[in-house]
């Protein structure tokens, strides 16, 4: 590494860097392509991608917050144990809050509540940056990460629900004579639309990185 | 430099070990501390929701109804009414229509599914001695393979009419609910299963079988205690 390199690392980005990059340089599901499990199997509506998306960043920032704090107090050979112990924890949290807002909205979610542990976006985040990082920039770069991740399950939760059940939110958007893609709601939708908007994304990067 | 590492850590094994042990206890001991504490915070209002959907549920499992009344079974077998606060207890929801003429009831029953214990309600209705409704209450079935019993309509129409008429000497149920392969229902007291959801559909029909060979009895014959619990007058 070159003396300059190092220098540029210490003074390291800004603190709004730090919280915009995981909204669009580096979105987690159109960039990173992570965690993809709960983005391809509960965005078949909008309001359960908006649900799972704010548990999974809820997670994120809490686990992001506690993992950087106990940083120096972790041995290095079990961090992986003890990163995965403190994001069950808020796994448990989050499921029993659920549970607390919306019997309904828990069974719709059903065992991708639980999944949420096993989430490589949280692991890499606690293991690439809380573990390097101090408290305040590991809660921003969550709160990007958890943001952007919303975002994207967003995006792909409207796309399928207008597409598949003529609604967003359960508000009725087409005339009655839109014949719904059921496909959309299905799981092969979930491929579909998370394709398209790669291909948007990534267009949409090449485009500008030309021009 | 690795040499330099060996040196350095042969020494202090056992203080990192110590300083592992101590990091691994306490991250668990926070861990269970914050679990605890929102478990508490929740255990209420959870409690308060699924009674509700509980409730909500009734009316899903025994069609044409407009009141409910809770009732439990105690260790002798008869029926009192109950608050329905006590879960250890086996509990039945007893529903009535508007003009208060009991019309069926709801038997919450559990057992093994695919992942985890299955929760289930179902509606029987002693006049025509079937059950006539079906409902998952709690289930951690695998989404698009297991969670099948609980959407697809072939499988829910097994649930619509499923015979369990008693003997003669109303001592048991004459055949006995089981599940089938798919498409293999030749008889009213068959489960038709899901492929795909093989275990989880099986286990429906188990559960059902089993609670009904316990309880269709026992409520055909003290149909008169959910009758008066709600004309006293008509004893």
């Amino acid at each position: 590494m070159t003396p300059t390199k190092i220098a540029d690392l210490k003074a390291g980005p800004s603190s709004t860097d730090e919280f915009i990059k995981g909204l669009w340089r580096e979105n987690p599901v159109f960039v990173q392509v992570l965690g993809m499990c709960p983005v391809l199997a509960v965005s078949n509506s909008a309001i359960n991608a908006l649900a799972m998306g704010l548990a999974t960043a809820f997670v994120l920032i809490m686990s992001n917050i506690l993992v950087s704090s106990l940083r120096n107090f972790i041995p290095k050979q079990v961090r992986i144990a003890s990163y995965i112990l403190i994001i069950a924890t808020f796994v448990t949290i989050v499921d029993y809050a659920i549970q607390a807002i919306s019997v309904d909205l828990h069974k719709n979610l059903g065992a991708f509540i639980s999944l949420i542990v096993v989430n490589c976006l949280i692991l890499s985040r606690a293991e690439a940056f809380a573990s390097k990082n101090t408290m305040g920039k590991s809660a921003l770069d969550a709160l990007g990460m958890g943001l952007g991740f919303v975002f994207a399950l967003f995006c792909l939760g409207a796309v399928r629900e207008i597409l598949g059940n003529g609604s967003i939110f359960g508000y009725i958007v087409f005339p009655e004579a839109f014949q719904e893609w059921i496909i959309m709601i299905l799981p092969a939708g979930g491929f579909f639309t998370l394709a398209l908007w790669l291909f948007l994304f990534n267009n949409y990067k090449l485009k500008k990185a030309k021009a | 430099m690795s040499a330099d590492k060996t040196i350095s850590t042969q020494p202090n094994s056992t203080a990192s070990s110590k300083k592992m042990l101590i990091a691994m206890v306490g991250i668990g001991v926070i861990c269970a501390l914050l679990i605890v504490l929102s478990y508490e915070g929740t255990k209420e209002r959870i409690e308060i929701l699924k009674a509700e959907a509980l409730e909500k549920a009734v009316f899903k499992v025994v069609p044409g109804i407009s009141k409910t009344r809770i009732f439990e079974l105690t260790a002798e077998g008869t029926f009192v009414p109950s608050d329905g606060k006590d879960r250890s207890k086996t509990l039945v929801y007893a529903g009535y229509d508007d003009t208060d003429v009991f019309k069926g009831i709801a038997i919450e029953a559990s057992g093994q599914g695919y992942a985890d214990i299955l929760r289930i309600l179902y509606g029987y209705d002693p006049e025509t001695q079937t059950v006539v409704g079906f409902y998952v209450l709690e289930s951690k079935e695998t989404p698009g393979l297991g969670d099948k019993i609980e959407k697809d309509d072939d499988f829910l129409a097994n649930f619509k009419a499923l015979t369990v008429a008693l003997t003669e000497d109303l001592s048991k149920i004459q055949n006995p609910v089981v599940p089938v392969k798919e498409g293999m229902k030749k008889n009213p007291w068959e489960v038709d299963g899901i492929t795909g959801a093989t275990i989880s559909s099986r286990a429906i029909g188990n559960i059902i079988g089993e609670s009904s060979l316990k309880m269709v009895p026992l409520i055909y014959k003290q149909q008169e205690v959910f009758n008066s619990a709600i004309n006293p007058t008509s004893k």
